[in-house]
């Protein structure tokens, strides 16, 4: 063993104190205790929660997930080498998807990139990678005059997520939540607190706000105790990594280490709409150009099960014959659309809309289909 | 939660009720609680031969799949059907929701079940951890 290794310690975030007296179930998620979810007697669960986002309002802590701030005269330029969207479309206040790449074209993370000024940039990565991507991000941004800052501990994050988000927010702050639109971040007062970023993103396929507050305990905790005082009239519940990865699943949002991996390239991954080969250049761009003009030996495609069964992550799938190919990246009951549905890597050939095949569970092949995704999609307002 | 008497317990966190030669068995409201949601349970045919401490069949929650052991040996006589389309009921009421219904082959094994004293120690004790 070498002597450098050290004993890996559960980290925890400003809130993991209030998780535990609210009785919330907790895991251990990529190194951090989080709560998985929150109990009965409190009108949560998985099924609860998920239901409470889809049709008013929960929050989550996600003060686990990273963030990386590039500020600089070259700051643009850094951010268009390292990331496949492109950033020079993006005005002060708004937000985007992108994703950080191997030169190979597969996936170190996937990001939000948010431009917060005229040369500054904030990167939100996730919480297994924050170390890896932090690394990543300085090491291939050295040549650029950007200064190259790990903030992942600096904040306290809090989704508000659900249609009624936005009224249970407004109900904290002095700014004008209406005017942010969806992916458009804003500075504001919240509960006291001066100059919060207020991002309208999130990770649950519906409307809601991410919060970036102090990350002491104190202030943490007062701020999740607002909003869990302020949306008892809208219904609100406090959520857990469970419901937050079934509602992501409905979604098809990805999930690192299920959809997008250091394997997966970006064609694969089926996220094309976000890689922009018209940027002249960053890292990956040259692969995925090869792999374009050779074509996918694999794609993503969603599943809805047609007999009894739920598939899980990592279960075969498999053609008529029974023989093996593709897998599943992750599975669940949706409990909003109340199938049983997943995403699998499968050959082109078996991608089509409407094709049946079989996902292996406990040995036995049990039929699914082939469905459109994203499963769901949230209503238009109107 | 009280633990019913009119039961025996296993470590596994099913129970199994006597009544003459026939057992019920279902989880018990720990393992309920462990899972969350439960929405899917697999049980095995009418007419299958069951182990003692062998696995019966499967609940899944929304997050985890689990299964669930036989406290004792015996012929399935009867599923609970209506656990197909409401899984959630051993959510609800995990003592009154019995999985299945099994002829004893050995009667004696019922006697290295926990009882509800034992289980409810067992489980003060696991939770502790």
């Amino acid at each position: 063993m070498p002597a450098t290794e050290t004993t890996p310690t559960v980290r925890k975030t400003a809130l993991n104190a209030v998780h535990r007296q609210m009785g919330a179930k907790m895991v251990d998620f990529n190194g951090w205790d989080m709560p998985v979810e929150y109990p009965a007697s409190i009108g949560c669960g998985i099924i609860n929660e998920h239901m409470a986002v889809r049709t008013g309002v929960g929050i989550f802590d996600v003060s686990h997930m990273g963030d990386i701030r590039l500020a600089g005269r070259e700051a643009l330029a850094a951010v268009q080498h390292i990331s496949m969207n492109d950033a020079a479309k993006l005005s002060i206040g708004q937000a985007q998807y992108s994703a950080l790449l191997y030169p190979q074209g597969t996936f170190v993370d996937d990001v939000i990139v948010h431009r917060l000024g005229e040369d500054e940039y904030l990167l939100v990565i996730n919480a297994g990678t924050r170390e890896k991507d932090f690394n990543w991000v300085r090491d291939n941004t050295r040549q650029f005059d950007c200064a190259v800052e790990n903030l992942s501990d600096d904040f306290t994050q809090i989704a508000i997520q659900g249609p009624k988000g936005v009224d249970v927010l407004q109900k904290l702050t002095d700014s004008n939540l209406a005017a942010v639109k969806f992916y458009w971040v804003t500075r504001g007062t919240i509960c006291g607190l001066k100059n919060i970023l207020i991002a309208r993103t999130g990770y649950t396929a519906e409307d809601g706000f991410e919060i970036y507050i102090p990350a002491d305990e104190a202030t943490s905790i007062r701020v999740w105790n607002e909003l869990l005082n302020v949306g008892k009239e809208f219904g609100l519940v406090p959520c857990g990594l469970g419901a937050r990865n079934t509602l992501r699943l409905e979604g098809k949002l990805p999930l690192y280490g299920h959809e997008i991996s250091d394997t997966i390239n970006v064609w694969e991954a089926g996220l094309d709409r976000f890689c922009k080969m018209e940027k002249p250049e960053f890292i990956g761009r040259e692969a995925l150009e090869k792999a374009r003009a050779a074509s996918v030996k694999r794609t993503l495609i969603g599943l809805e099960m047609i007999d009894r069964g739920i598939a899980r992550d990592g279960y075969r799938v498999l053609d008529d014959s029974g023989r093996e190919m593709g897998y599943v990246t992750s599975g669940s009951l949706a409990p909003f659309l109340r199938k049983n549905i997943a995403l699998a890597y499968v050959p082109p050939e078996f991608s089509n809309i409407g094709a049946t095949v079989k996902v292996e569970i406990r040995g036995q092949g049990v039929a699914a289909k082939v469905v459109p995704t994203p499963f769901y999609k949230r209503p238009k307002k109107s | 939660m009280a633990y019913p008497t009119d039961r025996k317990y296993t470590k596994q966190h099913e129970w199994v009720q006597v009544i003459g030669q026939q057992a019920a068995v279902g989880i018990t409201d720990y393992a309920q609680q462990s899972l969350g949601d439960i929405v899917f349970v697999e049980l095995p045919k009418a007419g299958t031969d069951l182990t003692a401490g062998k696995p019966l069949g499967t609940v899944e929650s929304v997050k985890a799949v689990s299964d669930v052991y036989s406290p004792v040996s015996g012929t399935v006589s009867e599923i609970n059907g209506e656990l197909a389309t409401a899984p959630e009921k051993v959510n609800q009421d995990p003592y009154g929701s019995w999985m299945l219904k099994m002829t004893l082959k050995n009667p004696g094994e019922i006697g290295d079940l926990l009882s509800a004293a034992a289980y409810e120690q067992f489980v003060a004790e696991e939770g502790g951890h």
